[in-house]
């Protein structure tokens, strides 16, 4: 019944090295396995996203299905990469899940209101990390549809 | 997951935009399998959506129409279809933070395209039998009553937000 042959991409923006490791684990650790990408902070994600600077290959640098996003990131900021994001019409299609330790009601509102598609806080746990990716994938990866490539060329 | 329980015993509140009264009682009937309750409200079209959203027409008093944490909407409907009316709610700064799932027959690529273009935050396929339906359910539960923040924030009460909640066990 559901439909996914086809593998998702999944753009991950963290500054955290040890954040980035443990989000890589938490993604191998649930069932499904996906290509993830990653980049540091927003000014990166958004050459990422427009293929400037070192992402112009994209066999390299695919095009992401889903972009997790942290919040709190240096040049960039997770806020300001999401603005940028949503306002432009050749980006705005791609989902956009914010990722973060932050639990202010404002950055959560804020997010939802400039477009992210849900927020999550990160578990201070791994376990808890890994339970939430596995609802993340089982959500995103199972039951979702996402554009396919090409329905976004035409 | 150690889950923190929502400790206000705030109910989550779901708004289903389905013509189809079949396809809607396969969605509610899927949600009332869990042991926790909803507050399940529906709307027939986009119009009648866009109406409770607003408080207006039939749905001027204030226990009507309480706010949604989240909207499943369908597309093709009379009057305003789903697209139409998704549109409209993300173009509303009063309404634009409540997140829209789309849960439609359609598989046309250009309205999944078009339902993230316009800020739409997931699209289903209906599934078209009560096991599906209750795998759709259960997934969507876990996610956006379990993994997800909401924005509960909005609505005002105690100034508080309604945090992930332990919605059902398993």
């Amino acid at each position: 019944m559901f439909n996914n042959a086809k593998p998702v991409t999944f753009l991950i923006a963290e500054d955290d090295p040890d954040d980035r490791l443990l989000i890589h684990e938490a993604f191998q650790e649930s069932l499904v396995s996906n290509s993830i990408y990653f980049v540091e902070d927003g000014v990166k994600l958004l050459d990422y996203l427009r293929r400037q600077d070192k992402y112009t290959d994209p066999t390299v640098s695919p095009t992401p299905d889903l972009i997790l996003l942290d919040l709190n990131m240096p040049r960039k900021d997770g806020r300001e990469a999401l603005a940028e994001i949503k306002s432009d019409p050749r980006l705005r299609y791609i989902p956009v899940v914010v990722l973060t330790t932050s639990k202010a009601e404002e950055d959560i509102m804020r997010s939802y209101d400039i477009g992210a598609a849900s927020y999550i806080t990160k578990p201070v746990t791994f376990e808890g990390l890994v339970e939430a990716i596995r609802g993340f994938k089982q959500y995103w990866v199972q039951i979702v549809c996402l554009p396919t490539q090409d329905a976004i060329d035409e | 997951m150690s889950e923190v329980m929502n400790d206000q015993n705030q109910l989550f509140t779901i708004l289903i935009a389905e013509d189809d009264s079949d396809d809607k009682v396969l969605v509610q009937s899927a949600f009332q399998e869990f042991d926790s309750a909803y507050n399940l409200f529906s709307v027939q079209d986009g119009f009648e959506l866009l109406n409770y959203l607003r408080k207006q027409g039939g749905f001027l008093e204030p226990t009507a129409a309480p706010r949604p944490d989240l909207i499943l909407l369908d597309l093709n409907m009379p009057r305003m279809d789903g697209r139409q009316a998704l549109a409209e709610i993300k173009a509303d700064p009063a309404l634009r933070s409540i997140p829209v799932v789309v849960l439609s027959n359609s598989s046309v690529q250009e309205d999944i395209l078009r339902t993230y273009d316009l800020g739409g935050a997931g699209f289903i396929i209906k599934p078209q039998t009560c096991e599906g339906m209750h795998e759709v359910v259960k997934i969507l539960n876990r996610y956006w009553f379990k993994v997800v923040q909401l924005a509960g924030g909005v609505r005002g009460k105690n100034g508080k937000s309604n945090g992930p909640a332990h919605i059902y066990s398993g």
